[in-house]
């Protein structure tokens, strides 16, 4: 299973906690997919609030809090540091927000942000994109986990450049990498761990699914599946047919 | 005084961030805040003084991706 930061996760789905129709149709989704990290975020609370903290921890996982909706490094910083307070964990899920419209990683706010957070204690989970001179001067920040993106957040459209997730596999054998975004069907979960990475995180897909445990359990199927297709070393694909039953000893009936 | 929480004037009469969040119904809430977009470590509330103006975000566990 997925080890981040010295710490084993018990399995490779990460799993959002937002846009599902009830509490109980997401505690449904965790348990029946066994999802090995739960998402979470800060925002303004009116006086009274807490039923959710106590959701979250009765999934009894690690939780990885995020720095969604910041679009600068000092937002980032400021939030990552009264998440740590709140949830009580080191983990961030760094979000530096370069557009809103695609929601793209704002590559230069996001190491920056990824520096001076490491150099604060933090265990910073940067969401990125596939570029590996990017990744590169990520892990010279701090960073010993990357979380390139599959497709913008929310689309569900699967792996939008397969061949740039592969090079930066490729490229950082090592580094724990986590598909992070923009999945929207088991199959796409299955070629991330086909292709070597270690973890997916989603929400969407699983949420906004008619039945988001369902789903959850596909997904995790899924990954199941494609981390067992990896280990196994798949055959190469070829261009020209090549038959599978032997021709030696094939019978001349003509 | 009147400050700002959560993009809320409001009016409070406490002098300091622990005090304030008493005042304002949050008790024992798990909560982050920061004063002026600046954090403020929980054990640093009492210590924090307010000032009529002062911009206050008080930030709770939600549901995140």
């Amino acid at each position: 299973m997925p080890v981040f930061y010295e710490t084993e996760i018990a399995s490779p789905l990460m799993l959002g906690t937002a846009l599902y129709p009830s509490p109980d149709v997401l505690a449904d989704a965790f348990r029946r997919s066994g999802a090995g990290v739960a998402t979470v975020s800060l925002r303004r609370e009116s006086a009274g609030g807490g039923d959710f903290w106590e959701l979250i921890r009765e999934l009894d996982i690690p939780v990885l809090p995020n720095t969604a909706g910041c679009h600068s490094v000092r937002e980032a910083v400021t939030t990552a540091h009264m998440a740590r307070e709140v949830f009580d964990t080191d983990w961030i899920k760094l979000e530096v927000i370069g557009h809103a419209d695609t929601l793209q990683p704002d590559p230069f706010g996001l190491v920056e942000a990824a520096r001076i957070l490491s150099e604060d204690g933090f265990r910073v989970f940067p969401y990125t994109t596939e570029d590996g001179v990017l990744a590169g001067k990520l892990l010279d920040a701090g960073c010993e986990v990357l979380m390139p993106w599959g497709a913008p957040i929310g689309t569900g459209r699967g792996l939008m450049n397969p061949y740039g997730l592969r090079t930066l596999r490729a490229q950082f054998p090592e580094v724990p990498m986590v598909v992070d975004a923009g999945l929207g069907l088991p199959s796409h979960a299955a070629q991330v761990m086909e292709m070597g990475f270690d973890a997916v995180l989603l929400n969407t897909a699983v949420a906004q699914a008619g039945d988001p445990a369902a789903m959850a359990e596909g997904f995790a199927l899924a990954l199941r599946a494609g981390k067992l297709a990896y280990d196994a070393d798949p055959m190469e694909p070829r261009d020209m047919a090549q038959p599978s039953t032997p021709l030696m000893g094939l019978a001349v009936l003509e | 005084m009147k400050i700002t929480v959560n993009g809320t004037v409001q009016e409070v009469s406490a002098q300091t961030l622990d005090a304030a969040l008493a005042e304002l119904g949050y008790g024992d809430a798990r909560v982050a805040t920061a004063l002026n977009a600046n954090f403020v470590p929980a054990a640093m509330r009492a210590s924090q003084s307010l000032e009529a103006g002062d911009q206050l975000e008080i930030l709770a566990p939600k549901q995140g991706g």
